[in-house]
């Protein structure tokens, strides 16, 4: 049985799902403050497929690779709670501001120095940008073969994979070799949740920037080298500092309108036989049901 | 993210009552698991953490994925084929979530996989799990049986079955039979030895029995041919893995459906023998009934807790006559007063759980050395507490969850008797936690003698004497009149000296106790966190002394010579 090298990329996002009233500032940008940091969902499907093809290949490695500030370190301990072995954060003033061209770069560069690997899974895209652009142009940099709106990993043989996606109005199933990069549907398997005993051993699970002088329990960081996690600067990782974060994103954000939805007309229908089978029809010819 | 731990704050003021360093030193045997094990606390406060973080995962589970199963399940049910239970869809989900998040084997010592958590905190994964779906808390609190099979199993039978629970192997109790429910020396599965297939092998039938299917049951058999008493019974274990029994049918109940509650049928079924002959009943379900019962209280208070979420939710939307429902005294009254039972039974039941977690740990520890005097004083004092809190614990716990699933019903109005809400099910669901684990009215047999020897009251006089400031005062000496009226009426039906007489006043004397025991409880609980408790201590302050007055003036109207009015008559 072979062992797969995984690496999961995983984004630390702004919970806007769950959106209250002061989640926009007065400019129109999102008030970061206002909405709890979460792990991207897609990318927590994605990590289920990791970790499913880590029970499936025994001596299978998972390792999550982030981008963000000190904090987004969660991340990692997340996946750490759910099975993943270790991650990196990449975290550099350089690095802010980046958007998709410049954070595959950075992404790319990072795995190029995490080294060989088998399969790096990610989520189809952040609910943030929803963009989906950073896991086909990682795959692009790579120069390695991309599956994408992945749903379920079917087969792993010693260079090629099976997957299963999901396509408008149905799913098809493709084969493609190995390395290679896939980004997850949400629709896939949700992820498992954070596990008692992980939790217990990685909830101070730090990286650099986490740190603190006289911190409680600081020894433990040299008894127990699986809690720090590794961080990597623009240098650590030998990028080019033109490339990555404002310096290497050509997108510009023009504007940004707040869009308050409201009705424009409105029309009474009565209870009448007639005025509901008149909706009904229209409802179902603008596809808002059925 | 719904989280039931979060959203429940009371948790985390239990969790955190000065005894649990004490039960943590003793629980972790002053934390000597770090050297071996990178999940093991570290000291107190790294314990503390701990629990805290794993009851965040059990509450985001009960939140995201069993609540939300709890209707589904409730529809759809067990099916059985071929002798074989397969679980509705929700609680196979429910039951992979569990095992993922690693909760199975919570309490169980870390050599055999287990977490090795205080009973407090799992009782407090009990009390959440229970609140999101109460059918499902009896799968999944069947791992307690686990600890029977820890307390009386030799090493060798540890190694083998403990690390299976832990992994996620699911238990059952084989107790009831057709005519042995409350009466279980009346148990008649035959256990008869084999020379031949050099094992025990057990023949008969069983029913009621809670997932009946499970990997691993734990079965109470007559082992000593000819008797007929619990003393001829024995305790045993059987491995489903080595076959001889079938589910014959699963029964079709009122509430807590998703659990499949299994008619069994042993046909030479090979099993092991647990601990020693003869003490299965008399020493070992004991044990095992106790844990249960104290697993009982908790699923009490979660469906207590979610009658009241729902009955709040419901009132609060719910506009009549211009304005939301719960503005009207009415109303209010009944949520106010589910509000104090539910902290009233939380209070005690964490009450309860610390002492059996100070005892048991004791227990363990008895096991690898000889306890000093004062530790063994410690542990008779404590188990003492334990088992005279337990039945109060169970017995008004699930009486209050009984009632306030029904006045959570009564808020919704017409609305509550239809299906399209949750109350309904919660009421189905609350009804079975009084009679399962010993009726309420087996509790109050269990509780009778500490009315009739003084405990009760001894221990009413140690929470009359603890401190608190001015303002509860005179909550204090509203109790106090009420341990005052307890005492009188034990001390006139005593003096009666007519046992039948006792035993038909027994239920309001036990119901006394307890409303007084629980509302210095819950006194002490609003002293400390007044934001927390202070409206639930004067609610239910006012409303236990009702109770007493109630039931005084009952003692006090009745006589031996009234119970002829009462007797069944014979046609």
């Amino acid at each position: 049985m072979q062992k797969l090298r995984i690496i999961v990329l995983a984004k630390q996002v702004p919970d806007t799902r769950n959106v209250g009233k002061d989640a926009m500032t007065p400019e129109g940008t999102v008030n970061r403050a206002a909405l709890p940091a979460i792990f991207n969902p897609e990318d927590l499907n994605a990590l289920e497929q990791a970790l499913r093809l880590k029970e499936r290949f025994p001596g299978s490695t998972v390792h999550v690779l982030t981008m963000g500030p000190g904090r987004a370190a969660e991340v990692i301990r997340e996946a750490l709670y759910r099975g993943a072995d270790g991650g990196y954060l990449l975290s550099d003033r350089a690095f802010a501001g980046a958007d998709t061209l410049a954070t595959s770069y950075a992404l790319a560069t990072a795995i190029k120095k995490i080294g060989d690997f088998d399969i790096i899974l990610g989520g189809r895209q952040a609910i943030d940008g929803d963009t989906a652009q950073v896991g086909p142009q990682v795959a692009q940099k790579l120069g390695v073969a991309q599956i994408t709106y992945a749903e379920e990993i079917i087969d792993v043989t010693e260079s090629r994979i099976t997957v299963r996606r999901h396509i408008d109005g149905g799913v098809e199933v493709v084969e493609g070799p190995l390395p290679v990069v896939i980004t997850v549907n949400g629709s896939a398997a949700p992820c498992r949740p954070a596990n008692a005993k992980l939790v217990q051993k990685y909830k101070r699970a730090k990286g650099r920037q986490e740190r603190t002088e006289g911190e409680p329990y600081a020894h433990l960081y040299d008894e127990r080298p699986y809690l720090n996690i590794t961080e990597w600067g623009v240098a650590d990782v030998d990028g080019d500092t033109a490339q990555c974060g404002l310096s290497g994103s050509p997108t510009k954000v023009k504007q940004v309108e707040n869009i308050v939805f409201q009705a424009k007309e409105s029309k009474t229908i009565t209870d009448s036989d007639a005025d509901i089978e008149g909706l009904i029809c229209e409802l179902l010819a603008a596809h808002t049901i059925g | 993210m719904a989280n039931y731990y979060k959203s429940t704050p009371e948790l985390a003021y239990h969790l955190h009552h000065p005894l649990m360093e004490r039960i943590c030193a003793l629980r972790e045997r002053d934390y000597r698991d770090k050297e071996e094990y990178d999940y093991a606390p570290l000291d107190f406060e790294d314990a503390m953490d701990s629990y805290e973080r794993v009851l965040e995962i059990v509450g985001e589970l009960c939140g995201e994925i069993i609540a939300p199963n709890a209707e589904g399940v409730d529809h759809d049910g067990p099916s059985l084929a071929e002798g074989r239970v397969t679980y509705a869809p929700g609680t196979q989900q429910n039951l992979d979530a569990t095992r993922q998040a690693g909760l199975m084997g919570m309490a169980m010592p870390r050599r055999y996989g287990g977490l090795n958590f205080p009973i407090v905190p799992y009782m407090m994964a009990a009390d959440m799990v229970s609140s999101a779906d109460a059918g499902f808390e009896n799968l999944w609190g069947l791992q307690d049986c686990a600890e029977t099979l820890y307390e009386f199993g030799t090493p060798e039978q540890h190694e083998r079955y403990i690390p299976r629970v832990c992994a996620g192997e699911t238990m059952s109790m084989d107790l009831t039979e057709p005519d042995a429910g409350s009466d279980l020396q009346s148990v008649m599965l035959r256990a008869t030895w084999s020379e031949e297939r050099g094992c025990w092998l057990l023949n008969g039938v069983k029913r009621f029995i809670t997932n009946g299917d499970a990997d691993i049951h734990l079965v109470l058999a007559r082992s000593e041919e000819g008797t007929r008493d619990g003393r001829g019974l024995s305790m045993f274990i059987y491995d489903k893995r080595n076959g001889g029994v079938n589910v014959r049918r699963i029964e079709n109940k009122m509430g807590i459906k998703g659990s499949p509650t299994c008619e069994l049928v042993y046909k030479d079924a090979p099993a092991e023998l647990c601990g020693s002959r003869r003490l299965g009943l008399i020493k070992y379900v004991m044990a095992l009934m106790n844990g249960a019962r104290l697993g009982i209280a908790a699923q009490s208070v979660g469906l207590s807790q979610r009658a009241y979420d729902e009955a709040v939710a419901y009132a609060r939307d719910r506009r009549q006559f211009g304005k939301p429902i719960e503005q009207f005294p009415a109303v209010y009254d009944m949520l106010a007063t589910i509000k104090a039972k539910l902290d009233a039974s939380r209070t005690l039941l964490y009450e309860t759980s610390r002492y059996v977690d100070i005892y048991k740990a004791l227990d363990d520890i008895a096991r690898e050395r000889t306890l000093t005097p004062e530790e063994r004083a410690e542990q008779k004092r404590y188990s003492k507490l334990a088992d005279s809190l337990t039945p109060l614990a169970k017995g008004m716990g699930s009486e209050y969850a009984n009632q306030n699933t029904y006045d959570c019903i009564q808020i919704h109005g017409g609305s509550g008797f239809m299906k399209e809400y949750a109350c309904e099910r919660i009421y189905r669901d609350a009804r079975i936690t009084s009679i399962y684990e010993g009726t309420t009215q087996l509790q109050t047999v269990a509780a009778i003698r500490y009315v009739t020897n003084g405990f009760y009251l001894e221990q009413i006089r140690a929470y009359e004497a603890e401190q608190v400031t001015d303002e509860w005062l005179p909550l204090k000496a509203t109790l106090a009149e009420m341990s005052a009226k307890y005492e009188a009426a034990v001390a006139k039906v005593v003096e009666s000296q007519n046992q039948e007489l006792l035993d038909f006043c027994a239920r309001r004397l036990v119901e006394m106790a307890t409303v007084t025991i629980m509302g210095h409880l819950l006194v002490r609980d609003a002293n400390a966190a007044p934001a927390l408790f202070a409206r639930s201590a004067k609610v239910y302050v006012r409303y236990a002394a009702a109770e007493v007055a109630k039931h005084v003036a009952y003692i006090n109207n009745v006589c031996a010579d009234d119970l002829a009015d009462h007797r069944a008559t014979q046609e």
